[in-house]
């Protein structure tokens, strides 16, 4: 009854099998989701620390930014993005982004251009850095008021205390859930279809709708987005048990 | 940044409405849905027959290693076919708004059931060993005894969660129904305003779920006595040492 001989037949586009749409939607769920983090990690981080600080002028900002990015869905930020951002910029900017920008490059193995790709990535990457943030500044305020305090008692400045006390620790503590949040990264790129970025979710649909095996493409799907699950999973156990500070019991095994 | 109609909004209401109804909906039944699959899983996932553990946390594992959207797409394609072997009737009794609602029951169910997997596990062992001391079983034990107090440590975070829920309702618009997503989306496809009514939508979800998310903190701060004394006498708590239930 099931046909998976239907991924080695020839896709009406791109010159690849069906194999290929959905190796080819692989390859963008990764290079979305990577990219993405890479902007979520570097910018969360900041944010979080910055909710720390006792300092108003920089705590109020971070708080803003987190406030505004959880609490609007992921789908209308994709939106606001794609849609709405060319829009609101300056007339000439919004023109090139809508005109040249897309042509800048042409993507490999995507039916879709750079802006739609660009969109995505500035979405995913801008909403989790929220929810990095507040990782990031669990993990701080998890730790005791005495190892700040004993920092300061040492004669360090405040960003000392962060570079050689706070943040040494706390990265190590948020491993875990860290590890969730770039899981969810994966997940959620599948929101970039809305836009027309042909990842993972989006190439199972389109060949569920060529093909009528709706069945063999979903699950097939299914299975690399639980292999990506678990490959993550082990990765960050490695690098878990590789930062792991002797002697100190982190709680929570992921 | 000039040209903007906000009256569009305003001539767009009823539709606008009639998506933020439709979204409701979806959340409460997918809420209380989920909730109460959600424990069956928990309760499930913890019991000492493998039979029904491991299903259930293969069911749990499953749907949370997949995006929400191959969910839905998922049970938009298996729930007519089921429901076709069920009654035996042709696909067409099911709407996309039933598929909708039974994928949202399922995910949810999924994600509740971690939550109230770890409330179940927050209550002493000695709670339900005492309730089988006193006679006792399993389901009386969990309805009367093991269940309400872990609900009641749980409260915050169902709340959270369902906020989250409010959110990812807004997904049903992969499946072209009109939400209130969709249904903006839709208004701003007709009258040639797009950009006015997106912002719009995300004004609205931010505004609800800012409040809502404001309101749970207060409600989380005026339920857990021992959060509220370990803040006054700024005692720094290191550990989940004062995390056992059981005060009533």
């Amino acid at each position: 009854m099931l046909e998976w001989k239907v991924f080695l037949e020839q896709a009406p586009s791109g010159g690849m099998t069906y194999l290929g749409w959905l190796m080819s939607g692989v390859l963008w769920t990764i290079l979305v989701a990577s990219a993405a983090w890479i902007i979520a990690f570097t910018l969360g981080s900041i944010i979080g620390v910055a909710r720390t600080v006792p300092v108003k002028w920089i705590k109020f900002p971070a708080t803003v930014y987190v406030e505004i990015f959880r609490n609007i869905p992921l789908l209308v930020q994709m939106f606001l993005w794609y849609f709405v951002m060319p829009e609101i910029v300056p007339e000439s900017i919004g023109n090139w982004l809508k005109t040249e920008y897309p042509n800048l490059i042409t993507l490999p193995f995507a039916q879709f251009s750079l802006w739609e790709f660009t969109a995505a990535v500035l979405c995913l990457g801008l909403y989790t850095a929220s929810r990095v943030a507040e990782q990031v500044r669990a993990g701080i305020e998890s730790l005791p008021k005495g190892q700040t305090n004993a920092g300061l008692a040492m004669g360090f400045t405040l960003p000392q205390v962060y570079k050689y006390v706070l943040l040494p620790m706390s990265y190590r503590l948020i491993i875990p859930p860290m590890t969730s949040e770039f899981l969810t990264i994966f997940k959620n790129s599948s929101t970039a279809l809305t836009i027309g970025v042909l990842e993972l979710t989006a190439q199972s649909r389109q060949i569920s709708e060529y093909t009528f095996k709706t069945f063999e493409a979903f699950t097939a799907a299914t299975l690399i987005y639980i292999v990506i699950t678990l490959t993550v999973i082990f990765l960050m156990r490695l690098l878990e048990n590789k930062l792991r500070v002797p002697g100190y019991v982190s709680q929570g095994g992921h | 940044m000039e040209g903007f109609d906000w009256g569009v909004i305003w001539a767009n209401r009823a539709v606008l409405w009639d998506g933020m109804l439709l979204s409701l909906k979806l959340f409460v039944i997918a809420l209380a849905g989920g909730i109460f699959f959600g424990t069956l899983l928990a309760m499930a996932r913890l019991s000492s027959f493998k039979i029904l553990s491991y299903p259930a946390a293969g069911f749990v594992n499953l749907i949370r290693s997949i995006p929400f959207i191959m969910a839905i797409f998922w049970f938009y394609f298996l729930t007519p076919m089921l429901v076709q072997k069920i009654t035996g009737q042709q696909g067409e009794a099911v709407g996309p708004f039933t598929s909708a609602i039974v994928a949202f029951i399922m995910v949810e169910a999924a994600y509740y059931s971690e939550i109230i997997r770890a409330g179940i596990q927050s209550v002493p062992r000695g709670q339900p060993w005492a309730a089988y001391a006193l006679g006792m079983n399993y389901w009386q034990a969990m309805g009367f005894v093991v269940l309400p107090q872990a609900f009641r440590n749980m409260i915050p975070i169902m709340l959270t969660q369902a906020i989250i829920l409010f959110q990812d309702t807004s997904l049903v618009y992969v499946v072209g129904l009109k939400d209130f997503l969709g249904a903006a989306s839709k208004a701003g496809q007709l009258s040639g305003r797009i950009i006015e009514l997106y912002i719009f939508v995300a004004i609205v979800f931010l505004i609800i779920c800012f409040g809502a998310s404001k309101l749970v903190k207060v409600l989380q701060n005026s339920m857990d006595p021992t959060r509220q004394r370990a803040v006054k006498k700024d005692v720094t708590l290191n550990g989940p040492g004062l995390n056992t239930s059981g005060s009533t």
